[in-house]
């Protein structure tokens, strides 16, 4: 690209980024300069992440499987597979497992470590996935941290804590809610929340939906 | 008070997308392995709680931008003297580049298209 020589200085100088912006510039100028790093990938990665996976994905999964009882078998059996069978897979080659939710079983998901979270279903976490507090205490006291996202369960219900590591990244199928028997995919999709498919959520019912 | 309302973009800051997108493209391209990566990044994350740092997840890209420069230098990638100077070429590029203009690093050679563009991503 050409560009032309900036003889004039009639404007006000361009705006100064960030400390953090630029040396994020500088990181980037010298892996491109020293070929570590494809520019066009990172700005493909870029468009991906922001645009591309979210829990829309995890949605379609988890719709998938509370209407088709071959499907969910497989899911459960072999989550990576299933969901690569929809299309979505892992940017790392990352495991993916899903836990079912049922009657007398609730999951939930935390990376106690760093962040690590199941991507190609869900895109990024949400701030509160990666905060030290809700790493800590989810371990900790999973039923009091449950209880401020507003999820109450009794005490009969056995919880599971998993703890998602850079290999293996966990989906909770959330419980189908009641009067959904008759409906599409599509519409079921859209009661499936990002904190249903995490635990820290129910998926929503038909009326609320 | 732990669910707090967030902003719908996935990336709050274009820096953040860009240190972030940057560490999966060294992944992808195998000059480092994810699981290398996340274990380096969760002794920082460990360090900068430890440090007293914030517990509700705001430092996290920061975090991230410091262990993603330390990891290039002790594998060798970066040095810290070319990194400091990469970031004052920049910012004496954007002091000088009139408003509204590219703004570019003055003087790189092949292959500095890239760096050069102030895209959104990079911005």
């Amino acid at each position: 690209m050409t560009k032309k020589p900036h003889h004039e200085h009639t404007h006000v100088h361009s705006l100064l980024p960030s400390d953090p912006a630029l040396r994020a510039k500088a990181i980037e100028t010298l892996l491109v300069e020293k070929g570590l790093v494809d520019p066009e990938a990172v700005d493909a990665l870029v468009d991906v992440f922001s645009n591309e996976i979210g829990p829309q994905n995890g949605a379609q999964v988890v719709a998938r499987a509370w209407r088709d009882p071959d499907y969910r078998a497989r899911l459960l059996a072999d989550g990576t597979a299933a969901i690569a069978e929809l299309g979505f897979s892992g940017m790392q080659g990352e495991h993916m497992v899903a836990v079912e939710n049922s009657a007398d079983t609730h999951n939930v998901v935390v990376c106690t470590l760093c962040s690590c979270y199941p991507w190609p279903v869900l895109g990024l976490p949400p701030v509160w996935y990666k905060s030290p507090e809700y790493r800590a205490r989810l371990v900790r006291e999973p039923r009091a941290v449950l209880d401020e996202f507003g999820v109450r369960l009794p005490e009969d219900i056995e919880l599971r804590v998993w703890d998602s590591t850079a290999e293996i990244r966990y989906l909770v199928i959330p419980q189908r809610p009641a009067g959904t028997e008759a409906m599409s995919e599509a519409e079921l999709a859209a009661l499936v929340t990002r904190d249903s498919m995490i635990g820290t959520g129910f998926a929503l019912s038909p009326e609320a939906g | 008070m732990l669910p707090k309302a967030e902003p719908d973009r996935p990336f709050a800051e274009p820096w953040h997308a860009q240190v972030f997108a940057l560490t999966h493209a060294l992944a992808a391209a195998g000059h480092f392995t994810w699981p290398e990566w996340a274990a380096h990044f969760s002794r920082a994350l460990e360090q900068a709680e430890d440090a007293g740092g914030p517990t509700d997840g705001s430092d996290y890209y920061d975090v991230w931008l410091a262990a993603l420069e330390a990891f290039l230098i002790e594998t060798r990638f970066a040095d810290p003297a070319q990194l400091k100077d990469l970031q004052e070429a920049w910012t004496t590029a954007y002091l000088t580049t009139p408003h509204g203009e590219p703004v570019e690093l003055p003087g790189r050679g092949e292959g500095s298209e890239f760096a050069m563009r102030d895209t959104g991503a990079a911005g």
